[in-house]
């Protein structure tokens, strides 16, 4: 790639990030400031700020090479990553900050009292915060190695050393002015190309997405494999092909067919349908019900509750939010959709989540505009990767220097991040295979079987215990993690086996709430004595309080 | 209310002290009866207990009823489009109808759902602050 406009762009936002963050810095006297930005943020800032924080390396990159493999089905985890914010409007987002817990350790030890399911939870928030750490360093050494020709090791290691030293010196006050900063330059990212290459499209006289006759290559193309793969080719050979095999094709070639792709058209156009499938209608639903459930329980999206100065700002930020996020959604989509027209040979490669920082290239071409837009494209990728590890470092940070450091000062918060991005910059120098979106939808579904269950019982019945809680959260919280560990290390699996432990989340969270409430209507007499205060607290207006 | 003398055997030379007025704090008579029920609330008598226990149970009947929109209006798709597959090659403008659904409709149909959520549960927690504060009522 020889375009010189891409490492200034990302050099450019890495600096503006640490800019904000050192400007930040000297706002920030007290650990009130520090920690918890003295909750002075107005509710359109806090929302940018929790937009930018979420839309992740799995939302800017991810969704669009899923979109580009399979088609139809894997639009429910844009409309899954959206939802999870009304679910988290219904039914969390005003009890939990009147709660006035920080994190959801916190939250365990206000509504339960119990120091032991406290450290569970510490447990499952580190869990969790580093399993989608990992991909979003995985994401920007992916990104500057194919924007860049870089060593996957350097984006990753680059990304993972700026947020560390900026959560570590700037804390959270500058953390909220970089993410909202980021929100609008991700959605600028995506929205200014989106135009151009919607126009190509028109100007290239609408190539169809799915030609009756297959796909085929727009321009001559070589393409070297990434991954293994089995190749249908057009005179009906079969190829298999190794990382680094080299495939060289013509203007006109039809694309061949990717094995474990959807090659068809009715198959990536159509959604699928009841009868010959019914493990996709299962995976759908476990999709759903993970995206759905799974955003309340993420640790970085919860701290941000508490800058909120009452329940009914929360309430009003989180509405502001759902609709910040489900218009950067409309865009993920259609880079997927015109990536099939303009970049087939990712399939082949196997590199489908380069497609949105390849297609401006690849459709507009290498004249000026094409490289200024793939260098806005790049710039936005890194805003991503920055805001999401920034929000889930200060988060794990925060519960390490709370629970495990036992320390509530600046400087513990300090070692604590150090220590919080240091592991997940070592596990994603030794994952490079795996697919961005597959891991972050297993962090989705094991905060679903885990703090969800334990959100919701614990919010709107008086009757969990702690015991409960503890058995809940362990048993399908666990069984989550299991089906992550069998992913991630295990032998490939093959028919229901392989959909139950891909998409575990149909069968883990109703577990995870069926343990919860069954222990809890065992153990009844552990139920706190003080949950009917607890309820008042949560549930009325603060106005009303003496 | 004080008063100030005029000093005036100490002639001209020191300034007269600054005239000051004194005002009395504004003496609010708290209404006694919201006052008992806001009472009634912290210290969880039956009747406090009661009225908290309408408001949780009112607002999660109101989640819980959004949520069976939501889970009708979106988790319905996907059977939907799997018993009619024909659903599923309609057209509109050119765009297969569970790509518009899913790729465009959903986001201002989850805003709405959301959008209509916070107006009631801040009603209901209206209809509460005023029972707590108007109790005769």
């Amino acid at each position: 790639m020889g375009n010189d406009y891409v490492v200034p762009a990302i050099v450019a936002v890495t600096l503006v990030t640490v800019g904000i963050g050192f400007y930040g810095l000297r706002l920030a006297r007290t650990t009130s400031d520090f920690l918890v930005a003295s909750r002075a943020i107005s509710p359109t800032w806090n929302a940018a700020a929790i937009g930018g924080e979420y839309l992740s390396a799995a939302s800017f990159l991810g969704i669009a090479g899923l979109v580009l493999k399979y088609g139809v089905d894997v639009l429910w985890y844009p409309v899954g990553f959206a939802a999870g914010y009304l679910a988290l409007l219904l039914f969390v987002a005003a009890p939990l900050r009147r709660s006035g817990a920080f994190t959801l350790p916190d939250f365990c030890e206000l509504r339960l009292g119990s120091r032991r399911l406290r450290i569970l939870a510490t447990a499952f928030v580190i869990f969790i915060g580093w399993l989608y750490l990992v991909p979003q360093l995985q994401g920007a050494g992916l990104t500057l190695a194919t924007v860049a020709g870089s060593p996957y090791p350097v984006g990753a290691l680059l990304v993972a050393a700026v947020v560390t030293a900026n959560v570590a010196l700037g804390g959270m006050r500058a953390i909220t002015f970089v993410q909202a900063f980021q929100y609008w330059l991700k959605l600028t990212a995506l929205a200014v190309p989106a135009i151009f290459l919607a126009l190509q499209w028109q100007a290239d006289a609408r190539p169809a997405v799915t030609p009756p006759d297959g796909p085929t290559f727009r321009t001559a193309t070589t393409v070297v494999v990434e991954h293994r793969a089995t190749l249908t080719l057009p005179d009906g050979d079969i190829r298999e092909v190794r990382p680094g095999d080299e495939l060289t094709f013509a203007a006109g070639d039809p694309v061949p067919e990717v094995s474990g792709v959807a090659n068809d058209a009715s198959d990536w156009l159509l959604p699928s349908a009841a009868g010959d499938d019914d493990r996709g209608l299962f995976a759908t639903y476990s999709l759903i019900l993970a995206t759905f459930l799974g955003t309340m329980g993420l640790p970085h999206v919860l701290v941000r509750f508490y800058t909120n100065p009452d329940g009914a700002a929360a309430r009003r930020t989180t509405l502001v939010v759902l609709a910040l996020v489900g218009a950067f959604y409309l865009l993920p989509t259609l880079y997927g959709v015109l990536g099939r027209i303009y970049t087939p040979q990712l399939l082949i490669s196997g590199q489908t989540d380069a497609v949105v920082v390849l297609l401006p290239g690849a459709a507009l071409g290498d004249g000026l505009a094409g490289r200024l837009l793939a260098a806005l494209v790049a710039a936005g990728a890194f805003a991503a990767f920055l805001s999401t590890s920034s929000g889930l470092l200060t988060s794990v940070a925060g519960v390490i220097s709370t629970d495990v450091l036992g320390r509530g000062s600046v400087r513990g918060f300090r070692l604590a991040t150090v220590i919080a991005g240091g592991v997940p910059a070592v596990l994603a120098l030794n994952v490079s295979g795996l697919d961005v979106s597959q891991v972050v939808g297993l962090a989705f579904a094991v905060a679903a079987s885990s703090f969800c269950p334990l959100l919701v019982l614990g919010i709107w019945w008086r009757g969990l215990t702690d015991l409960g809680a503890a058995a809940g959260v362990l048993v399908g919280g666990g069984a989550a993690i299991g089906a992550v560990l069998v992913t991630v290390l295990g032998a490939p699996l093959s028919g229901w086996p392989a959909t139950l432990i891909a998409q575990p989340a149909a069968w883990t969270v109703p577990l995870a709430f069926i343990v919860m409430v069954a222990v809890s209507v065992a153990t009844r007499r552990r139920a706190p004595a003080d949950v009917a205060a607890t309820m008042l607290r949560l549930h009325t207006p603060e106005a009303l309080r003496l | 209310m004080a008063k100030q003398l005029p000093d005036v055997g100490s002639g001209g030379a020191v300034p007269p002290p600054r005239r000051t007025r004194i005002v009395l704090a504004e003496i609010t008579r708290p209404d006694s009866r919201a006052e008992r029920t806001r009472t009634e609330l912290a210290q969880q008598t039956q009747v406090g207990e009661a009225l908290v226990r309408g408001l949780v149970r009112a607002q999660l009947a109101l989640a819980l009823r959004l949520s069976l929109v939501v889970a009708i209006g979106l988790g319905g798709l996907p059977w939907l489009f799997a018993i009619a597959p024909s659903l599923g090659r309609t057209t509109v403008a050119g765009v297969n109808l569970p790509w518009l659904l899913l790729g465009v409709a959903s986001f201002p149909f989850l805003i709405a759902v959301g959008w209509a959520y916070v107006r009631l549960a801040e009603r209901n927690e209206q209809d509460f602050t005023d029972l707590v504060q108007r109790p005769e009522r």
